[in-house]
């Protein structure tokens, strides 16, 4: 009986009653292979137009393995501090009430919406040594008032002085800024579904605020947190526009894989180029499924709570 | 405060919840304080700073700074950029939406993942990937015609390829494929084979007609390459120009909002389009009149984020641009040149204009999602 109706038929029973399917089919399908998987698809296959050994020699030179080092090692750290603060800002903005709680709850999603240019030269604004904060940081502003003249003073004001602009440490300011929001908001939800029942049992069968925080809450948290933390990560590999103002783009010391490519392509150095995008999209993909990976953990482990 | 347990202690002894419950009220404004400092420090000094420095030197130099030519020039290019990538990424966020939440089919879940994409990669892979494809090293060798029969040839034997897999897979597990997909293979087979005649023959001789006025009469060439004639007189810049422009912007912002569009519909749910359906509505009547009304504030919510992506995109943009003054200079790349230039509070009134922009796409978002979570719950 059921080998005698077509396909077509079957299938319309099973995908639903609405019309449209096609057409809607046809217009996602077109577009993302035109604009996204056709683009990605030249990508690779420039790449492998360069051969194994030719990626691995245009990916060997010293300059490109310190941009990789310098990449996913400050990400990492800006990662980590998004993390650290990240849970302590959700947890704020969910458990506690103070005033400015919905402005600062709202400002959150700041580097989102604000253009990576403008977030790059405003933090760069900010940590030169004339700036907001970098003023604070060097110390002749702070301790002496003046810079030194005198030569002896000059050692100590080098030894003193922390430069946040052109150093690493600026990529790290950068990275968080725009990190910050994807731990709060993974977070923020789960937390406010905790609901205080949990505490409560565990604060009547005697567990003390450490322990309903560090075995009560922080499990529930956990597939939250890691998802925002690796959502920060694969964030920070990519970003361009904010870092390559605060990091000046020194040789073998500021520079970021992103802006390697561009540099790479305005020396017409198309190979060069391609293999490096290439790298980065495959670590790109990695991420991308660990994501996917995380987040249905996150689900399922909803799901499983009543 | 808030939370503080009540009906305890009739005997003075202290109330063992109250402890494990909350913490100490010095910790609590400890941490009130540190998330302040640290959201203050990362958040609000960025944002004054831009202010701060735009008006630094007083508002002539604001002004002047905004409507000089080049200014003018970003601006208008920024928004036709912006407004290209917005209609694009609004008829597929639709049309993704509706495929998502309305049908029920194998891939689904890979479909979800490969629009999502784009939120993966690095805005300066969305610029190189069109580098690599219209540049003048690339597969078009920077004259798309080169590329219309390649792309045309690549995209039909993929598909059917594709397309028999389907059939085989659909025949062990749903049904034996039914005469549409042996239209659909029948179609495809000839495609191939009218491509690699036919289409491969005028192909050709597009090339050879291309070649003629290039021999002088000596028989020496006038110029260099067909690519360089056919970029003089006959083809559509795309690299260095808005076409590609408007193409890396529209890759960045894929998915906003398609992404923001289907949690909506799906807590909307399809009983009223199908209601509408079985009283006799068409397929549009149902779109216009019952989901568009439905789903408006999450398609807004999907623009204004789209919007702010677009007109601020600065790595993607910032490959394919060329960084032609007056030209091909969106805003972020001219706040670039005019921050590398030293002048800084020009970079600056650029940058308080899109400041500005992200700062009415905050006020917005936080006001429709206020809508939203009374509309549908917890939908976002």
């Amino acid at each position: 009986m059921s080998t005698s109706i077509p396909i077509h038929r079957r299938w319309r029973s099973r995908l639903g009653i609405l019309p449209g399917f096609g057409l809607s089919l046809g217009i996602t399908v077109t577009w993302l292979s035109v604009l996204v998987l056709i683009p990605l698809a030249a990508l690779f296959i420039h790449a492998s137009g360069l051969g194994l050994s030719g990626l691995w020699a245009k990916l060997s030179t010293p300059r490109v393995i310190h941009a990789f080092q310098v990449t996913f090692g400050v990400s990492l750290v800006a990662a980590v501090v998004n993390l650290v603060f990240g849970l302590l800002t959700a947890w704020v903005l969910v458990r506690y009430r103070f005033p400015g709680r919905r402005f600062f709850d709202a400002i959150v999603d700041l580097p989102f919406a604000l253009p990576t240019a403008v977030a790059g030269i405003s933090l760069t604004a900010l940590f030169a040594p004339n700036g907001w904060i970098g003023g604070w940081l060097d110390p002749s502003g702070l301790v002496l008032g003046v810079r030194p003249t005198d030569q002896a003073l000059w050692q100590w004001y080098d030894y003193l002085r922390f430069e946040v602009n052109y150093t690493q440490f600026g990529i790290g300011v950068a990275l968080t800024f725009i990190g910050l929001p994807f731990v709060i908001r993974t977070v923020q939800p789960v937390l406010e579904e905790i609901s205080k029942d949990t505490e409560e049992a565990a604060a009547c069968l005697g567990a003390n605020r450490w322990q309903i925080i560090f075995r009560v809450i922080l499990p529930e948290l956990l597939p939250a947190i890691i998802t925002g933390f690796a959502l920060a990560f694969a964030r920070a590999i990519g970003e361009y526009g904010s870092v390559v103002f605060i990091s000046g783009s020194k040789y073998l010391q500021t520079e970021i894989v992103p802006h390697l490519i561009i540099i790479k392509l305005e020396e017409y150095d198309y190979q060069g180029a391609t293999a490096l995008g290439a790298a980065m999209l495959v670590v790109s993909f990695i991420m991308l499924l660990t994501v996917n990976f995380l987040q249905r953990w996150a689900e399922r482990r909803a799901g499983d709570r009543p | 405060m808030s939370g503080a347990p009540v009906g305890h202690g009739a005997l003075g002894a202290p109330p063992p919840q109250r402890a494990g419950l909350s913490e100490p009220r010095w910790v609590r404004w400890l941490l009130i304080g540190i998330v302040l400092t640290f959201l203050s420090t990362f958040l609000l000094l960025p944002l004054a700073v831009v202010f701060h420095e735009a008006f630094r030197k007083g508002i002539e130099v604001y002004f002047k700074a905004l409507t000089e030519p080049v200014a003018l020039a970003a601006i208008k290019l920024t928004l036709i950029a912006a407004f290209i990538a917005l209609v694009a990424n609004t008829i597929f966020g639709v049309a993704a939406a509706w495929l998502v939440t309305r049908f029920r089919f194998p891939g689904k879940s890979i479909l979800l993942s490969l629009i999502d994409l784009p939120f993966a990669i690095s805005p300066v892979i969305a610029g190189l990937v069109f580098v690599l494809i219209f540049g003048a090293q690339g597969w078009a060798g920077g004259r798309p015609i080169a590329f219309i029969w390649p792309a045309l040839w690549w995209v039909t034997t993929i598909g059917a390829i594709a397309w028999v897999i389907y059939g085989i897979w659909a025949w062990f597990t749903i049904a034996r494929p039914g005469w549409l997909w042996w239209v659909g293979l029948a179609a495809l087979a000839l495609a191939i084979l009218i491509e690699n005649g036919p289409v491969l023959a005028w192909y050709s001789s597009l090339f050879n007609e291309v070649f003629q006025p290039l021999v002088t009469a000596d028989g020496k060439r006038q110029i260099a390459t067909i690519a360089d004639w056919l970029a003089s007189e006959h083809d559509l810049p795309v690299i260095f120009a808005t076409p590609g422009i408007a193409l890396a912007t529209a890759f960045v912002t894929f998915p906003f909002v398609a992404r923001e569009l289907i949690p909506v519909m799906q807590s909307v749910g399809q009983e009223e389009e199908q209601a509408a359906m079985s009283l006799g509505a068409g397929g549009w009547t149902i779109f216009w009149r019952i989901t568009i009304p439905n789903v408006k504030w999450g398609l807004l919510y999907g623009l204004i984020l789209c919007n702010a992506r677009a007109m601020g995109e600065f790595g993607a943009v910032s490959v394919v641009s060329g960084h032609i003054r007056g030209q091909t200079n969106t805003m972020p790349l001219h706040i670039e040149i005019l921050f590398n230039e030293y002048q800084f509070a020009s970079a600056f009134a650029i940058a308080s204009l899109l400041a500005g922009l992200a700062l009415v796409t905050l006020v917005i978002k936080t006001v429709i999602e206020h809508r939203l979570s009374r509309q549908v719950g917890k939908a976002l």
